[in-house]
C-alpha cells in the first residue's frame, strides 16, 4: 500500500459532553503530491489558475479553459460516473459525495471509475465519510477519504486495519480467500 | 455440510470484536443512535416491541445438532428459553440486551455462525429448499451455489448500502420450495443437454405494500458467470434503484418502473464491464466447497422395510403423521421428516431450549446431525432411515412437535405482529392460533387437504400472506385491528398473487371468514382439487358470495 | 388526554417510562407530562446522555389512579406479548 498520509485541517478538540470533534482529517493513500485544490461551486466564477475542483456540469468547461495546473471533479450521487470517460486522462482528481452514508451509490461509481474506466488518478470519498464504511470504500478503488468530523482519527486506522481476509475480489489489490485458500 | 476453513473463521471471528468496538462506541457515545443504527442492523439487533431482537442467519436454512444445540443455549442464557425460526430460514429470539450482543456473537462463531446481514440495507441471508441434499430430482445441491453467493455477499463492499434489502433464494428442482419468484433475486438451477450447470436467472420479485413476481433476465447463464452476473444486477440495482422513496426502493419496483427489457439490457451491459474484472470463483473453488456437499454415508437399503411398515399398520397416529409430515428421500430406504414447528394453538415457528436441544439429539441419532429450517417455519430433519421413523416420531410427539399437518390448514406462517413487532398494525400469531384451534379436529384437517394460510400483521408482509392460498393481512382502522383476506396466492413453483376479496373482519370475524371460505371449498371442489386449484377452477365470486353473503 | 414519557434503555432495550426523576421500567410509575415541549427536550438530553434510545409521548389514561396506555401498541409495550403472558412485565411486575 502507499504511504498513508493524514492531513488535519484544524486541531482535535474534545467538549465538555465527552464528545470529541476532530474537525477535517483526510487520509490518503497516494505516492503522488496533494495539490491545494479550490472548490468551485454552482455557478461561480472559476480562479485564474491553480488546482480546482468543479462539479460535473462545468467539467468540459473548466478543461477547455486549459489554465489550471489540475483539474478534479465533484461527483453527486446521482451524477454517472461514465460520464467522466472522455475527460479521465485530464483529471487528477475525482471527489464522491456522500450526502448520507446511507446512500451506497458512490461505491459503485469508485469502481467503475477503477475497474471499468481504469482511472488512476485520486479517488476521495467526502461528505458523510464514517468510520465503519472506510474499509469498504478502499475496496471499491477510494485511495482518500476526507472524514466525518464525528470519526476518531484511530478509530479510523483501526477498521481500515481491521479485516486482513476478505471473500470478493474488488477494486483493490486484496486477494480473495479463494485465491488464497490452498495456495 | 458446509465447515469453516481458517479463512472463514478468520473473517467470523473480526466481525465479532468489529461489533464488540461498535457497542463500546455507541456507548461511550462515539457512535449516536443514527450512525450505530445500521450498524447493529448488519449485525441483526432490531429494536422491537419489548427489547432489542436478534436475528441469527441459518445459511439456506441448513444447521448441524452442534448448532442447534448452540442456539438453545443461546435461548437459555441470554433470552428466555426459546427462539423464533422465521420465513428467511433464520431464527430470532426477542428478548436480548444490546450489552450481552457481542458475547452472543462470540458464543455462535465458536460453532460457525453469525448474524452478518441478518437486516440492513444489504444482500440477507440466502435461501434454499430445505430438503436440498435429500430430495429426488435435484439438478445439484442448491446449497453449493448458496455458499458461493453467501461467501461472495459477505462485507460486499460495493452493495453493503443498496437502497434496500435485498433476498436471493436458488432452487435446483422443479418443484420449487424456496418461493424463488418471490425473491429480489432467483436462481433456478438447471442442466442443459450437454449435462452443464446453468442457471436461469429471475430479479424484481417481492412482497411488501408492492408486490410483485419476478420476472426472467436471463433463461440460461452459464455456471462459470454466476457471480459477474449476479453483480452487474447488484450494480443495476445499486446505481438506479430509488432512493426518495423507501417504499419504492426495491428491486421490483426498477424492473417495474423501467420494465424487464430495459432492465435486462442494462444488466446485459453492465456485465459485459464487469466480466474482464474477473470476479467469478474458478472452478476449483466451486468444487471446493460442492465437497462439502457431499452426501453422507448412506446404508443401502432394500425397501420394504419390514419394521416400517409393521409399524404404519400398527400405529394409526404414526401413519397419519408418516403420510403427512414425511416425504422420499433419493436414497431407497430413507426418508425426510418435518418437524411441525405449529401445534394447534402454539405459536407458528417457535420452538424452546429443551426442544431444540431434543431435536439435535435426533438429527445426531438419526439424521448425520443434519436439521434444516424451512421457509414454512417448521424443521427437517433430512435424512433418516424408515426403519428409525417411529422411534423419531415417538421422540417428536413426547416434545411436542409431531402435529401431523404439514401443508394443513394449521400449518400456518404468521409473522409476529403487534406481539413482538414494531412495525405491526395488528396482532398475528392469536388469529394463526384461532384458526388452528377452529380447525383442530385433525381428521377435518385432512379432509380439506393442503391449504396454505399465511398471516402477516402489517403492509410489510413478512407473514407472506400475497402468497398465500388464503393470505390474511392485518391492518389497524381507526385503532382497531382489522383483518382482510385474499385469495389465490402461491409460493410454489406456480407462483401468483392473492386478491383481495372485499372489506376486511375483526379478529373473530376473520376465523368466521375462513372456515365459510373453506366450506364452500368443500362444497364445490372436484375430485383431487386443492383449495387454491378450486379457487383458480371457479374464481373468487363463489368464495365472496360465501363470506359476504 | 394525559400522556407519559416512554422509550428503551440504551443498553438493555427494555421499554421504560419517565418518573420526574428516572426510569421505571412499569408504566404505573410514570410521571404525567405537564410541559409537551419540556418531555420532548428531556427526551433529547436522555438520548444525548445515552441512557434511552427512541422516546416518545403515550396518550393514557388513569386506572386506580395510575397511568396506562390506552394504545393497543403501548399495552402490548406496557404487559408483554399477549400470546406469551407468562413472559415480560405482565409476569415480572
Amino acid at each position: 500500500m502507499a504511504r498513508v498520509e493524514i492531513k488535519r485541517k484544524s486541531a482535535e478538540e474534545a467538549t465538555a459532553a465527552g464528545e470529541i470533534v476532530s474537525g477535517g482529517i483526510t487520509l490518503r493513500f497516494r505516492d503522488d503530491a496533494d495539490h491545494d485544490w479550490r472548490h468551485v461551486e454552482g455557478d461561480a466564477d472559476l480562479p485564474d489558475g491553480g488546482a480546482v475542483v468543479v462539479p460535473l456540469a462545468r467539467l468540459a468547461e473548466t478543461l477547455d479553459l486549459n489554465r489550471f495546473a489540475a483539474v478534479g471533479v465533484r461527483l453527486a450521487p446521482a451524477d454517472d460516473a461514465r460520464a467522466l470517460a472522455p475527460y479521465l486522462t485530464r483529471l487528477a482528481l475525482v471527489e464522491i459525495g456522500f450526502l448520507t452514508f446511507r446512500d451506497g451509490r458512490g461505491y459503485s461509481a469508485a469502481r467503475i471509475l477503477r475497474d471499468d474506466l481504469k482511472f488512476s488518478g485520486e479517488i476521495r470519498a467526502v461528505g458523510q465519510v464514517l468510520a465503519d464504511q472506510l474499509f469498504f470504500m478502499v475496496r471499491c478503488g477510494f485511495d482518500a477519504l476526507e472524514l466525518d468530523p464525528s470519526v476518531r482519527e484511530e478509530t479510523a486506522l483501526r477498521e481500515l486495519e481491521r479485516f486482513q481476509l476478505v471473500y470478493q475480489k474488488a477494486a483493490d489489490a486484496r486477494a480473495p480467500v479463494w485465491a488464497v485458500r490452498g495456495g | 455440510m458446509y465447515q469453516y476453513d481458517s479463512f472463514d473463521a478468520a473473517i467470523v471471528q473480526t466481525r465479532v470484536e468489529q461489533f464488540r468496538d461498535q457497542v463500546a462506541r455507541r456507548l461511550s457515545g462515539e457512535l449516536s443512535e443514527e450512525q450505530f443504527r445500521p450498524l447493529r442492523l448488519m449485525n441483526g439487533f432490531y429494536l422491537q416491541l419489548h427489547a432489542y431482537m436478534l436475528r441469527v442467519a441459518v445459511p439456506y436454512g441448513t444447521l448441524s445438532s452442534t448448532q442447534l444445540r448452540a442456539l438453545a443455549h443461546i435461548a437459555r442464557k441470554y433470552d428466555k428459553g426459546y427462539g423464533h425460526f422465521t420465513t428467511r430460514q433464520n431464527i430470532q429470539y426477542n428478548w436480548i440486551r444490546l450489552e450481552d450482543g457481542p458475547d452472543i456473537l462470540a458464543d455462535l462463531a465458536a460453532v460457525e455462525m453469525h448474524a452478518i446481514q441478518t437486516s440492513g440495507n444489504c444482500i440477507r441471508n440466502i435461501t434454499t429448499d430445505q430438503f436440498a441434499g435429500a430430495v429426488a430430482g435435484e439438478v445439484v445441491d442448491p446449497r453449493i451455489w448458496s455458499e458461493v453467493l453467501r461467501q461472495w455477499s459477505t462485507f460486499h463492499p460495493e452493495f453493503s448500502f443498496l437502497p434496500r434489502k435485498f433476498k436471493i433464494a436458488v432452487t435446483a428442482t422443479e418443484q420449487d420450495r424456496a418461493a424463488v419468484q418471490w425473491h429480489d433475486i432467483g436462481i433456478e438451477i438447471l442442466k442443459n443437454a450437454a449435462g452443464e450447470i446453468g442457471f436461469k436467472v429471475l430479479a424484481g420479485g417481492g412482497m411488501g405494500r408492492t408486490p410483485i413476481i419476478a420476472k426472467v433476465v436471463r433463461e440460461w447463464l452459464p455456471a462459470e458467470h454466476f457471480l459477474s452476473y449476479i453483480e452487474a444486477i447488484m450494480r443495476v440495482y445499486n446505481r438506479y434503484g430509488r432512493r426518495d422513496n423507501i417504499y419504492k426502493a426495491r428491486i421490483k419496483i426498477l424492473v417495474h418502473e423501467i420494465g424487464i427489457e430495459k432492465f435486462r439490457e442494462e444488466v446485459e451491459a453492465e456485465w459485459q464491464q464487469v466480466l474482464p474484472t474477473h470476479i467469478d470463483v474458478p472452478a476449483a473453488e466451486v468444487a471446493r466447497i460442492a465437497a462439502y456437499f457431499t452426501p453422507p454415508a448412506f446404508e443401502t437399503i432394500v425397501p420394504p422395510v419390514a419394521a416400517h411398515e409393521a409399524a404404519l399398520k400398527a400405529d394409526p397416529a404414526f401413519a397419519h403423521w408418516v403420510a403427512r409430515n414425511v416425504v422420499a428421500h433419493k436414497v431407497p430406504g430413507y426418508a425426510i421428516a418435518t418437524i411441525s414447528l405449529k401445534p394447534v394453538g402454539g405459536i407458528p415457528g417457535d420452538a424452546s431450549a429443551d426442544q431444540m436441544d431434543a431435536i439435535a439429539d435426533l438429527a445426531d441419532q438419526y439424521s448425520f446431525g443434519d436439521v434444516r429450517v424451512t421457509h414454512e417455519q417448521n424443521l427437517v430433519l433430512p435424512h433418516v432411515r424408515l426403519a428409525d421413523l417411529h422411534a423419531v416420531w415417538r421422540k417428536l410427539v413426547e416434545i411436542e412437535v409431531a402435529t401431523p399437518n404439514a401443508g394443513l390448514v394449521s400449518d400456518i406462517i404468521a409473522c409476529p405482529g403487534l406481539d413482538y413487532c414494531t412495525l405491526a398494525n395488528a396482532r398475528s400469531i392469536p388469529i394463526a392460533q384461532d384458526i388452528a384451534n377452529r380447525f383442530a379436529d385433525l381428521e377435518r384437517q385432512r379432509d380439506i387437504g393442503e391449504l396454505k394460510i399465511k398471516i402477516s400483521g402489517c403492509i410489510n408482509a413478512c407473514g407472506h400472506h400475497h402468497a398465500g392460498h388464503i393470505g390474511i393481512l392485518g391492518v389497524d382502522r381507526k385503532g382497531v385491528e382489522n383483518y382482510q383476506i385474499s385469495l389465490g396466492g402461491s409460493g410454489a413453483e406456480d407462483a401468483s398473487l392473492g386478491e383481495l376479496i372485499g372489506p376486511g373482519f375483526n379478529d373473530a370475524g376473520v376465523v368466521d371468514a375462513v372456515e365459510k371460505l373453506i366450506e364452500k371449498y368443500r362444497a364445490i371442489r372436484q375430485e383431487g382439487e386443492r383449495f387454491l386449484d378450486t379457487y383458480r377452477r371457479v374464481g373468487a365470486q363463489p368464495f365472496k358470495e360465501a363470506v359476504y353473503g | 388526554m394525559s400522556q407519559i414519557i416512554t422509550a428503551n434503555d440504551l443498553p438493555t432495550g427494555d421499554v421504560v417510562y419517565w418518573t420526574g426523576a428516572g426510569w421505571t421500567r412499569d408504566a404505573r410509575e410514570a410521571a404525567l407530562v405537564t410541559d409537551t415541549a419540556a418531555a420532548e427536550a428531556l427526551g433529547k438530553a436522555e438520548v444525548k446522555a445515552r441512557r434511552v434510545i427512541d422516546p416518545y409521548l403515550i396518550d393514557i389514561e388513569l386506572v386506580d389512579g395510575k397511568p396506562w396506555p390506552t394504545r393497543y401498541r403501548e399495552i402490548v409495550r406496557a404487559s408483554g406479548p399477549s400470546v406469551r403472558t407468562d413472559l415480560g412485565k405482565q409476569a415480572e411486575l
